[in-house]
């Protein structure tokens, strides 16, 4: 047991759950619980709507998993990692107002309430809750297996305390303090992704005596790893380039990262965040990926990539900021396992139950029902964490790319397009989901590029496509639907 | 542009939006121009011809350093100039 490393992180523990139960202070005393629990009451200010879009946004893989392709690869994995730029200032400006003021408009309080108004079909309801819970549920799954290895690893507990104390500290927040304690929690934890960044990338550089030093010792040992097309050369312009949609423009279609851009008070918030937002996730994308390449030449033959980052922080750095520093992992998979449990139990309570079941739900009944849904599911994962069967592993690997080329053009087209209906957003959506699956399944790359890119194309022709040819359908419901969400 | 939606009044804040939403667009095309431009044009050389500045390959300088630089640029103009304050509830008041 390595005590000035775990004490930081108990620290950081208390201090999370601590947020969650001053959070939890506002959720008792709101007369609009819904509105509370699962938005925060539309009051996000610009900087904690910065830092819980980035925080949302990059998960373990940020800290672990994309560091440590970068050591395997070299820059050229960086300048992918760079795609993600434009996560920073893009969702929020795509959404941007007019997200904000429609899901006002309507009083929407998650992606699908707005889907419900903008499509008024059951059907793509019920196949977007679907898809929500099926893949954000498995996304949740590998996330929350992350964290504990993480806290196994770094402290030597054994796998099962260390998912316990992860699914205890995780539950306690966001079961009691809902969307608010995430938020703020999301905060925190973004600003020592931040901050720790920045320290392990200025620590790791000197401990490799300076950029040229480690710059020289990469070329000789294999010059590839310094030029844009990875360690074997392999990585071609196209599939880097495929990225931008998978991690970088793709992003505005995650229910999870669309919620959040109805939740902000103001347009000053909005303003404020596209700057912080972009700076953030700018310089966090930029150090981690960086600090794995860098640490090739501090701790040269990492057997398991992924560890770089943790093994790094307790090579070149004093224990105890090792100990604080990798709050930062651990925060970035916390801070995303936490917003994909209530986008879930969102989606149970209010997409499925409220819409479907009990549409006359009184306020008492809502409340503890959203709390046991929420645990419910949190426990549910915990067992399924424990031993993921394979079922979930494999619909993890589609997860994020399956729900990009379900919702993306639902979402945009459906903000900017007044012919767009409910049959091009369903035929979206079947076809984005499945041929999805089908390509990744079969050809992993197919044309070179990431499989997400033909499916996120078929799935716009199909909306615009089939909107087209069903226009005479249901004109009169199309022409209600656009005069309450267009008309002042 | 008429179509057959509009024989009602379209809330004015919807075209400070759609503007808005554009030149985010137009602001990912010039990141994306910048990010590929610098590092395939010039990361595609031999690695013993490469330059350094800073001790990086100047491809990877340009494209990633430089280039997050100026896009973080390129986003406070645009917020400072482009962007309009306008309430986001129905005529501007009722706050939740």
């Amino acid at each position: 047991m390595n005590l000035p490393v775990i004490i930081p992180l108990l620290i950081f523990l208390l201090i999370i759950i601590l947020i969650g139960l001053y959070a939890a202070r506002f959720v008792k005393s709101t007369n609009t619980f819904l509105h509370e629990y699962f938005i925060g009451s539309r009051s996000l200010g610009g900087f904690i709507l910065a830092m819980t879009m980035v925080a949302t946004y990059g998960s373990g893989s940020s800290f672990l998993g994309g560091p440590g392709a970068a050591y395997s690869i070299g820059l050229a994995w960086v300048l992918l990692s760079m795609s993600q730029l434009v996560t920073g200032y893009f969702t929020l400006s795509i959404l941007g107002k007019k997200f904000a003021i429609m899901s006002r408009k309507i009083n929407a309080i998650t992606l699908i309430d707005f889907l419900k108004e903008r499509y008024r079909s059951k059907w793509v309801v019920i196949l977007s809750a679907f898809s929500i819970v099926i893949f954000l549920f498995s996304a949740m799954a590998a996330q929350w297996v992350g964290g504990a290895r993480l806290i196994e690893s770094i402290t030597g507990l054994s796998y099962t305390t260390a998912i316990l104390i992860f699914s205890i500290t995780l539950l306690l927040y966001v079961i009691f303090g809902g969307f608010r304690a995430v938020v703020i929690t999301d905060a925190i934890q973004g600003v020592i992704m931040f901050v720790g960044t920045l320290v392990i990338l200025i620590a790791t550089i000197v401990a490799g005596g300076g950029i040229s030093n480690i710059m020289a010792e990469l070329v000789s040992e294999n010059p590839n790893l310094i030029t844009p097309y990875g360690a074997d050369g392999s990585l071609t312009p196209l599939y880097i380039s495929s990225f931008w949609i998978l991690v970088g423009v793709g992003v505005v279609g995650l229910p999870q990262v669309a919620v959040r851009a109805m939740s902000y008070r103001d347009s000053k918030s909005l303003h404020k965040a596209l700057i912080i937002g972009t700076v953030t996730v700018g310089i966090i994308m930029l150090g981690m990926h960086l600090t794995g390449v860098f640490g090739r030449a501090v701790l040269p033959g990492i057997e398991e990539a992924d560890k770089v980052i943790p093994l790094l922080a307790m090579d070149v750095l004093p224990n105890w900021i090792a100990g604080i520093l990798l709050a930062a992992p651990l925060a970035a998979i916390m801070s995303t396992v936490d917003s994909l449990l209530l986008v879930v139990s969102s989606s149970i309570v209010k997409d499925i139950y409220i819409n479907y079941v009990k549409p006359d739900a009184d306020e008492k009944r809502i409340r503890v029902l959203s709390g046991a849904v929420t645990t419910t599911v949190g426990v549910l994962v915990l067992f399924m964490a424990i031993d993921p069967p394979d079922l979930l592993i494999w619909l993890n690997l589609f997860a994020f790319g399956g729900l990009e080329a379900a919702f993306i053009w639902p979402i945009i087209m459906g903000l900017y397009w007044k012919k767009g209906n409910a049959y091009g957003a369903l035929a979206s959506i079947i076809i984005g989901v499945s041929s999805y699956i089908l390509l990744y399944s079969v050809y992993t790359n197919p044309f070179g590029m990431h499989a997400v890119v033909i499916p996120v194309i078929l799935s716009f022709l199909c909306y615009v496509s089939v909107s087209l040819l069903t226009q005479k359908v249901n004109a009169v419901e199309q022409k209600a639907i656009i005069q309450k969400l267009w008309s002042v | 542009m008429k179509d057959r939606y509009t024989d009602f009044k379209e809330d004015p804040r919807f075209k400070i939006a759609n503007r808005e939403a554009l030149i985010g667009c137009g602001v990912a095309v010039i990141n994306f121009i910048w990010w590929f431009g610098f590092a395939y044009g010039l990361g595609s050389k031999p690695v013993d011809t490469y330059t350094y500045i800073f001790g990086l390959p100047a491809w990877f300088f340009y494209s990633c350093i430089v280039g997050t630089v100026v896009i973080i640029g390129v986003v406070i103009l645009m917020v400072k100039k482009g962007f309009k304050d306008i309430p986001l509830n129905h005529e501007g008041g009722d706050d939740l």
